[in-house]
């Protein structure tokens, strides 16, 4: 069976409904077992303004939200002027002909106008537009009508039978004048039996906390971090989980630290300019040793930046949040699979390792919305709080007084929750000796000083060798290797993809662990490459300036792009084509479209 | 520096029950170490308070917690028997937060000065009594920063020279008291170190308070504030309690709170208990004990529900 590969751009200005039809073609694609990839373009404002969603279904996974569009649905004719021009032979454009005009038409494209004062002369407001559209997409697609009868009858219901009638008689319309009046395109959509589920990155992190057995989580919203915070208060009741809507980020940090040193698993989210606040109480969970964990989910920055566009711009940020020298463990999950599966090894590693945890998403990664299959989704994952005394209510009896900061070999010393009889201690944000002592003030000693230090600092090295080890993806000889990190796994195998087709093999070294970062696979890897190519969304290539600092490797040439927009496959795969001719070592595709 | 092993290690016991307890001493709450505080500084008498207080009230060192900032004062966890936190300057109200609402069964004592609550903590002071969350809060005022050698404060008065207003402060000061009131703390008082046996009860109506006390204690700094001297309050302070004020009166206690002059009252200004603590409002804390003690995981049944919600 030929693959099926279909993408479908809705767009319009925000308040228009752009989410709803979205959503429920996703839920008919994903019933049909079909793959799901979406990527929502949406400006800071709540009305107003460009929104554009691509939504992409094939029967093979979905990598990223692709190059191009089969059908466009223009909401406005601010939509229809944007995207018209980019559309291809074999396209179909559905709009509404009362209210927008196409320009120029492009070879090829099927134009496919309605009406909707003819279709639903007598209903008022401006969402039936969509409700038509979605119709006459479904037309033309193929579906059938039975399964948005039935999501319009479960979204109607509230409102009653006149409602629901209402609505699915304006879709069946659109559906039928759709039938008689335009072309449908030349595919078949299969249905594979298995259904499979959909989320956006920010609902499998915030699931993922819950697998792991999160009990308090706090948030300040901020975009594109937020998703997580929704998720979990409208969950807390169910699963038990504290949730708290916080004063300001640096209260967030603290609180949740407070709830970690008493036993919670405590997690909290923010964006980069949340964690900046966040960073010096980052360094006083080191120095107290409590595990917590603080998931950033990136913008386009420095400062208020670009609120609602993607960016991996705060890999040094989080490198070097805080003062001082501290342990912590920062990870860069690669696909929302990955969100999910993180969050409890993580929590496992912290808790072990008594240190801060870092989560580095991305806009892309955490509102992007992937299917998955729902078996990639299982809360039955291990649970090791690591040495912890008095978490059942246990007291074992202390001989010669409990040493909260007890110097060990690991460097890892053994923790006692407060409340437990026998281990009352201290814990200090300022330096302490091995009792929790503070060393800093009057009775500030150089050797005990470096000794607790070098103790916290050790833990690292027991980390590393519990981190699954990068391994290269793609063809073992090939040419290029394209080198990222975080979410731009998914575009990367697409574009990998397309250089084959062109001839050039090209293989991929995604980082998913960042601190500790396995230098020796990665030397090893890299030192087989006949080139290396670094793909980051930011201006200054701060994790190849990274690779460089910990291995000594200096790429061969380097993709970026910090206009706010995520990699299509196509800026790749013409970037490795460019750096390859030898014209540039630096290329910076431009972002077609304006959205 | 002599090793202090706690006393007395009996088990917390059921609501209604009482086990045998062993009786904690002033003694048995000391800490580690000896404090390094300058000799006559007022965080001396706020120190032996407190010890006073918890051992009256006979709690166990590890059924409390004391949290601090930063700052001279908010060295005190180091100096008690309890379970102990010494966060970073500002922070110790947001700590807390979390510890308290993460273990309810913990008693939870915020201990720091008037920087560190009122100036850089000043945002999780105001959020943490409109949440009303079971703190019991001991600030030393002395209205001077002492561990930096002598700047302005946030409660320095007006027109005081300090290396930082080596010319005068031309900056009104905050008047926590008022500021509390109205922020919705539910227990509002004021000590001072030269009145030991009247601070231990204003600190042992706050602990036993069932929301959040702030107890704002002038506390004398030795050092850098020659003006608001011990000398300077005992001369000023009169106990509300002789001037017939009622603490369940709002606008009394405002009207009370506000007074600052010949006469600087001290003493309960405010307290209302027909208010829930707000782990007393969270819905996830209504049965299980606490949340920091129970069984972490999701059942398959609850999981299948939230797989089912994406399909």
């Amino acid at each position: 069976m030929k693959r099926v590969d279909l993408a479908i751009g809705i767009g319009g200005a925000a308040g228009q409904g752009i989410a709803t039809p979205g959503d429920i073609l996703a839920r008919i694609f994903v019933r049909r077992g079909l793959h799901i990839n979406a990527y929502n373009a949406y400006q800071s404002i709540i009305r107003g303004g460009h929104i554009f969603l691509t939504l992409r279904t094939s029967d093979q996974p979905v990598l990223s939200h692709g190059d191009k569009l089969d059908v466009l649905m223009p909401l406005n004719q601010d939509t229809m002027d944007r995207h018209l021009k980019l559309m291809r032979a074999g396209s179909a454009v559905l709009f509404n002909r009362d209210t927008i005009t196409p320009g120029a038409v492009p070879d090829g494209v099927q134009l496919c106008p309605f009406s909707v004062k003819l279709l639903a002369p007598t209903i008022r407001g401006d969402l039936v537009q969509n409700t038509i559209a979605l119709a006459a997409v479904l037309r033309l697609i193929k579906a059938d009508f039975g399964i948005l009868a039935e999501i319009l009858t479960l979204q109607f219901k509230r409102k009653g039978e006149a409602a629901v009638a209402e609505n699915v008689g304006v879709a069946r319309a659109g559906y039928d004048y759709a039938a008689t009046h335009f072309t449908a395109l030349p595919l078949s959509l299969p249905d594979t039996g298995k259904r499979l589920a959909f989320l956006e990155g920010n609902q499998a992190l915030a699931m993922g906390g819950a697998a792991a057995g999160v009990r308090f989580y706090c948030a300040y919203p901020m975009s594109p971090s937020t998703g997580v915070l929704h998720w979990m208060a409208r969950h807390a009741r169910q699963l038990g989980i504290m949730v708290r809507q916080v004063e300001d980020e640096i209260g967030v940090i603290n609180m949740a630290i407070g709830a970690a040193h008493v036993g919670c698993r405590a997690m909290c989210a923010t964006s980069g300019g949340g964690f900046a606040l966040m960073s010096e109480a980052l360094g006083s969970a080191a120095m107290m040793e409590i595990p917590v964990v603080c998931i950033n989910v990136q913008r386009a920055g420095p400062a208020t930046g670009v609120p609602t566009k993607t960016e991996q711009g705060d890999l040094w940020q989080v490198m070097g949040a805080g003062q001082g020298d501290y342990p912590r463990i920062i990870v860069a999950p690669t696909t929302i699979a990955d969100c999910f599966k993180i969050v409890p090894q993580l929590f496992n590693l912290v808790d072990k390792f008594q240190c801060p945890g870092i989560i580095l998403s991305d806009l892309l990664l955490s509102e992007g919305r992937s299917s998955i299959d729902p078996a990639e989704l299982d809360f039955s994952v291990p649970i090791d709080r690591g040495d912890v005394i008095g978490l059942n209510g246990d007291s074992p009896p202390v001989n010669g007084g409990f040493k909260r900061y007890l110097i060990t070999e690991s460097g890892i010393s053994p923790r006692a929750l407060p409340g437990t009889p026998g281990h009352v201690h201290v814990v200090a944000t300022d330096e302490h000796d091995e009792d929790g002592v503070l060393i800093s003030d009057e009775f500030t000693d150089p050797h005990k000083r470096q000794a607790i230090h070098e103790k916290r600092m050790r833990k690292m090295e027991g980390v590393l060798p519990l981190l699954e080890p990068p391994e290269v993806h793609g063809p073992a000889d090939a040419r290029v290797t394209l080198v990222g990190w975080g979410s731009t796994e998914g575009v990367i195998h697409e574009a990998m993809q397309q250089l084959a087709v062109a001839g050039i093999a090209a293989n991929n070294l995604q980082i998913k662990w960042l601190v500790p970062l396995h230098v020796d696979a990665i030397v090893s890897i890299l030192s087989k490459s006949p080139k290396v190519i670094m793909i980051e969304n930011n201006y200054s290539g701060q994790f190849a300036r990274y690779l460089r600092s910990e291995t000594g490797i200096v790429a061969d040439g380097h993709i970026r792009k910090y206009d706010g927009e995520p990699f299509m496959p196509h800026h790749i795969a013409d970037g490795v084509r460019t750096i390859l001719a030898g014209s540039t070592k630096h290329y910076v595709p431009v972002h077609e479209i304006q959205v | 520096m002599d090793t202090v092993v706690e006393t007395g290690a009996t088990t917390r016991g059921q609501a209604g029950l009482k086990p045998e307890r062993a009786k904690v001493t002033v003694k048995d709450l000391k800490g580690k170490v000896d404090p390094d505080w300058c000799p006559g500084c007022g965080d001396f008498g706020v120190l032996a308070a407190l010890k006073q207080a918890i051992a009256e009230l006979g709690f166990q060192p590890h059924e409390v917690m004391t949290i601090s900032g930063i700052g001279c004062s908010s060295n005190m966890p180091g100096y008690l028997n309890t379970y102990g936190m010494h966060t970073l300057h500002g922070r110790a109200l947001a700590v807390a937060t979390g510890a308290q609402l993460a273990n309810h069964d913990l008693k939870v004592v915020v201990t720091g000065g008037d920087g560190d609550g009122y100036g850089i903590g000043g945002n999780h002071f105001l959020h943490s009594m409109r949440r009303n969350v079971d703190l019991t809060y001991v600030v030393m005022n002395n209205q001077i920063y002492g561990l930096t050698t002598g700047q302005l404060s946030p409660t320095s008065a007006k027109g005081m020279n300090t290396k930082s207003t080596p010319f005068g402060s031309v900056e009104n000061p905050v008047n926590p008291i008022p500021l509390a009131i109205a922020a919705g703390a539910t227990y509002v008082a004021r000590g001072f170190t030269g009145q030991q046996k009247h601070l231990v009860e204003l600190i042992k109506g706050g602990v036993q308070h069932r929301g959040f006390a702030l107890i704002d204690t002038f506390s004398p700094c030795v050092t850098y504030n020659h003006d608001n001297t011990h000398e300077f309050f005992k001369q000023r302070t009169r106990k509300l309690e002789e001037m017939g004020h009622d603490p369940t009166d709002f606008h009394a206690a405002l009207e009370k709170g506000r007074l600052w002059g010949d006469v600087i009252p001290i003493g309960l200004f405010w307290r209302r208990e027909d208010l829930p603590a707000l782990d007393q409002l969270e819905p996830v804390l209504g049965e299980g004990g606490p949340l920091a003690r129970r069984r972490l995981g999701v059942g398959p049944e609850i999981a299948q529900a939230l797989i089912e919600e994406l399909m």
